[in-house]
């Protein structure tokens, strides 16, 4: 299966530290329509755990990919439903 | 003894009726308790009001309320002051009773050390684009966690009610917190 997927949205909190990618994820992904895909760019390397562990925990969103990219941490959170 | 049997399949047919009105009763009772369930909540008491005390509740509160839980914050003692809208800005840290502070003691007892750690600690919240207690309580208000102000701490500590920031509950006391704690999934005691 492929992985492709098209972005809905792009959510930057780089330079932002726990729990704010967090939050910030959560409030995003709220606005994304179902069926939508939530780019979040994050610099905080806790984000990698932390975003998994919040869409495991969390109804309604699915983790499709997390990306480290040197300093750069890129999450792809599907909305489900 | 004739009149026996026929009773006895009687009884048996009310118990096997019964048994029924049982299940469905257990049923009703066990899908209430799986809706209860999918609905997770959190209670926290807050009862310090130092600069690095006043940071667990928060960020736990507001990361909660982003995984969906109903939560709760029960401020008491000095744990008010993270709700009071001008000093939460302001939080001290103590620059004594803590070993793990690049000063000693007695010279944290000095006169203005505390201002002196206080700002280095905000000097690092700020060069590392850590979240302000302001902005955290801002923003886990907005994503509806209920604080609430203990009220006999209040008159204790002689707290201005007008003072805390707008959504603050209070007239709550000691019993409105153990039923919350109760009645949630994560109890934590700051």
């Amino acid at each position: 299966m492929s992985e492709a997927f098209d972005i809905t949205e792009t959510l930057d909190v780089k330079g932002e530290s726990c729990p704010m990618p967090v939050v910030k994820t959560k409030n995003a992904i709220d606005d994304v329509p179902e069926g939508g895909v939530l780019e979040m760019l994050s610099t905080d390397s806790g984000s990698m755990s932390d975003i998994n562990g919040w869409a495991q925990g969390t109804d309604g969103v699915e983790l499709l990919k997390q990306v480290e990219d040197g300093d750069l941490y890129k999450h792809y959170i599907e909305k489900t439903d | 003894m004739s009149t026996d049997t026929p009773s006895a399949g009687d009884d048996e047919s009310m118990t096997e009726a019964q048994l029924q009105a049982r299940i469905e009763e257990l049923e009703e009772s066990v899908a209430e308790l799986e809706a209860d369930d999918d609905q997770k909540k959190m209670s926290i008491i807050a009862t310090k009001g130092t600069l690095d005390m006043a940071y667990p509740p928060l960020i736990l509160a507001s990361t909660a309320a982003a995984f969906g839980y109903d939560v709760t914050v029960f401020h008491t003692f000095w744990g008010l002051e993270i709700l009071h809208e001008e000093r939460s800005k302001n939080l001290k840290l103590s620059s004594v009773g803590n070993p793990n502070m690049p000063v000693p003691n007695v010279v944290g007892a000095i006169p203005g050390m505390d201002r002196v750690t206080t700002k280095m600690m905000e000097k690092r919240i700020d060069d590392n684009d850590t979240a302000t207690i302001q902005e955290l309580l801002e923003t886990s208000l907005d994503m509806g966690v209920e604080f609430q102000a203990c009220q006999m701490t209040i008159e204790l500590m002689d707290y201005d009610e007008a003072e805390f920031y707008d959504g603050v509950t209070t007239g709550v006391g000691a019993a409105t917190a153990l039923e919350d704690m109760a009645d949630a999934d994560i109890q934590l005691l700051v």
